[in-house]
């Protein structure tokens, strides 16, 4: 950009923040660093404090201790319109009274600066929205709204971008084609963006790092694979994509593993990747990790891995890949999906299969919670109702 | 009997217009008037007299101008004070909120003739001088209600989110209002303004007990009615409906222009969300 003046882009950094409505701490002690350039996502479920925490940054919300700041730059005491911080707000909240330009120029004519036309002009062409410069924002597409309120929080340069939910109001095909251009859009500016949203999937397509946030605090910070391959809480199993869990008790370790013992069988956790303190332990793997097997090929599995004997509850063929509910002796039913690889190879419900997996890929969890945490509400209670259903049939 | 079911609503829609426009054609009408005697009230023959001589007739035009200021001198100091009184219930929580609120909406359900009445008493007892000051202090208060009643609706339905962006893009509180909160509140501000300004130039009842010897025009039309009433004021009348007609004319105009800006296709075919 012409108006590039030599900012060296610094990190933010928030220290013990904490945010009391009442008695409930919507932001807990939150400690966090998110590095100069980076895309940082704040991964939660509605009510987490994910966006308490960006409206504090912004300084539209004060916190009840702790302090925000930017390099060394201490920008707590800060309000909202003296701070290098800007926002794409939740639906926009663009100026309806106003055209695109005069939208996107608002912060430049707030501070003072009078020949903003070159920069609004260039601003508008980076979101592709030059010939819409004259429009009022109700005659714009949700996609094209969307862009505009990039545009007008980007042109201030500010050091820290957020964005709020900024893809919520978008239909699913648009939401992944503006994931796409905001990543454009960030890799263009290098301005550190902080991004905040429950869509699991918007998190780890867009973000460099991802921290899941849960009643106020940090569950796990990382790299989207790092958490996704070795979550390690039950709350970010579950949030986190889909995980089997069973729960366990600690029994020996053997080298390198942690032995769990669950329902008359054994499974081997590496140490490395077990988090549990106590003795009880819940075992995880991820559904496509598992391979799943007809009883009969049960000598091919390869000796130290995991294993389990079920039965098949349901199949449900997706195109890319197959997913399987199978029953363990102890009727909890555990998420297989298989690549369709192999045509015309596939298990049928009733189907006496054997499961088994890595070590590698298994992870050992704090068990005192249960296995539940961070399941979707509605998930859960489906759930329920299906158990309830079943044993009435089995009265019956 | 067919055409008839099908055209109910239309012929029924046109009887309900002619009801309501007959008493204003009439008027307008008889403002061509020269009538035989006294009164106003038969077709005699036609006659620009009225038009060419307005203010021909003492007291017609000095009473209508009266009329005018008081409107516009209460007008304007109600929506002042109305539309801070709006913003106050609005945007902070206080003390006795509630109650105010409650208590702005009591004039407006109170009788006319209680509160022309008792505001007569009030200023008796104050000695206070009866003329066109008690008038305007009278209409200020009845306008009030309404122009809180407005603004604050149109306060409630704005999006919070619309402030707290103008703070986030660098502006202080005084340039949020000014060119966020203020221009976003302004068509209802000025709806209120237009509604306070007709029931002030409308109203009889409490002007006539706060009035003293101060002539407004609807007080000179209801003493001119005893005598027989003028064709200059049927001229007047018929000036003012033209005039609000123009004005409710240009804003249809202007809104539906507006409409069809918003209509008209994109100067641009290609769709921008849909590159590769």
């Amino acid at each position: 950009m012409a108006n590039n003046e030599a900012r060296p882009v610094e990190d933010l950094h928030l220290r013990n923040l904490t945010k009391k409505f009442g008695d409930v701490a919507a932001v807990d002690d939150l400690t966090l660093t998110i590095p100069a350039g980076s895309f940082f996502a704040l991964l939660g479920a509605s009510g987490c404090g994910k966006t308490t925490t960006l409206r504090m940054v912004a300084g539209l919300e004060d916190p009840t201790s702790g302090t925000i700041s930017i390099g060394d730059r201490d920008i707590t005491g800060l309000r909202a319109f003296e701070r290098p911080v800007n926002t794409v707000f939740q639906s926009y909240a663009l100026f309806p009274h106003l055209d695109i330009f005069e939208n996107v120029a608002f912060g430049l004519r707030r501070r003072g600066i009078k020949d903003v036309k070159s920069t609004v002009d260039q601003m508008l062409d980076l979101v592709e929205l030059g010939p819409m410069a004259r429009r009022k924002p109700t005659q714009l597409s949700g996609g094209q709204q969307q862009r505009v309120a990039v545009a007008r929080a980007l042109i201030n340069r500010p050091d820290v971008l957020l964005l709020d939910e900024p893809l919520g109001a978008l239909d699913l095909k648009l939401r992944r084609q503006m994931q796409i251009e905001l990543k454009r859009i960030q890799t263009e500016v290098g301005t550190t963006f902080v991004h905040v949203t429950h869509d699991q999937e918007e998190a780890m397509t867009m973000a460099d790092t991802v921290a899941v946030m849960n009643s106020g605090r940090i569950e796990q910070l990382g790299h989207p694979a790092d958490i996704y391959e070795l979550p390690r809480t039950v709350f970010v199993a579950n949030f986190l994509g889909q995980s089997n869990l069973i729960t366990g008790t600690r029994s020996a370790n053997s080298g390198d593993d942690v032995l769990v013992q669950a329902s008359g069988l054994t499974f081997a956790v590496p140490a490395d990747r077990c988090f549990a303190e106590g003795s009880n332990i819940i075992v995880g793997v991820r559904p496509e990790k598992i391979t799943i097997l007809d009883e009969v090929d049960a000598d091919r599995i390869p000796e130290h891995h995991n294993r389990l004997s079920g039965r098949v509850t349901d199949v449900s063929y997706t195109g890319v890949s197959t997913q399987y509910l199978v029953q363990t002796a102890w009727d909890q039913e555990l998420i297989v999906f298989e690549q369709n690889v192999v045509v015309g190879d596939r298990s049928e419900v009733g189907d006496a299969v054997v499961i088994h997996w890595s070590p590698r890929h298994t992870f050992g969890l704090d068990g005192s919670g249960g296995t539940s945490v961070g399941m979707d509400p509605e998930v859960l209670a489906l759930e329920a109702m299906n158990a309830s259903l079943i044993s009435d049939a089995s009265e019956a | 009997m067919r055409w008839l079911r099908k055209n109910l609503v239309g012929i029924w829609a046109v009887l309900v217009l002619i009801y309501l426009f007959i008493p204003i054609a009439v008027i307008m009408l008889l403002s061509f008037n020269n009538p035989k005697g006294k009164y106003n009230l038969s077709w005699n023959e036609f006659s620009l007299d009225a038009w060419t001589n307005i203010c021909g007739v003492p007291g017609v035009c000095s009473s209508f101008v009266t009329s005018i200021e008081i409107g516009i001198v209460s007008t304007l100091i109600a929506t002042l004070l109305g539309t801070m009184i709006a913003f106050a219930l609005v945007r902070y929580r206080f003390r006795g909120r509630s109650t105010t609120n409650l208590l702005i909406f009591l004039p407006m359900a109170t009788p006319e003739v209680v509160m022309g009445a008792s505001l007569l008493a009030l200023f008796l007892n104050l000695r206070f001088p009866l003329g066109q000051g008690t008038v305007i202090i009278a209409h200020i208060m009845f306008i009030i209600s309404f122009v809180v009643v407005t603004v604050k609706a149109r306060l409630q339905g704005m999006d919070p989110r619309l402030e707290e962006a103008a703070r986030d893009l660098y502006a202080d509180p005084r340039a949020v209002f000014r060119y966020v909160t203020f221009p976003l509140v302004l068509p209802g501000i000025m709806g209120a303004a237009l509604l306070g300004f007709s029931l002030s130039f409308d109203d009889f009842i409490i002007s006539f007990f706060n009035a003293g010897t101060l002539v407004t025009f609807p007080i000179y039309i209801w003493g001119a009615a005893q005598r027989g009433i003028p064709v200059q004021v049927n001229a007047l009348a018929t000036l003012v409906f033209l005039i609000a007609l123009v004005i409710v004319l240009t804003g249809q105009f202007v809104s539906h222009r507006r409409r069809r800006a918003l209509e008209k296709p994109a100067p641009i075919t290609v769709d921008l969300m849909s590159r590769s």
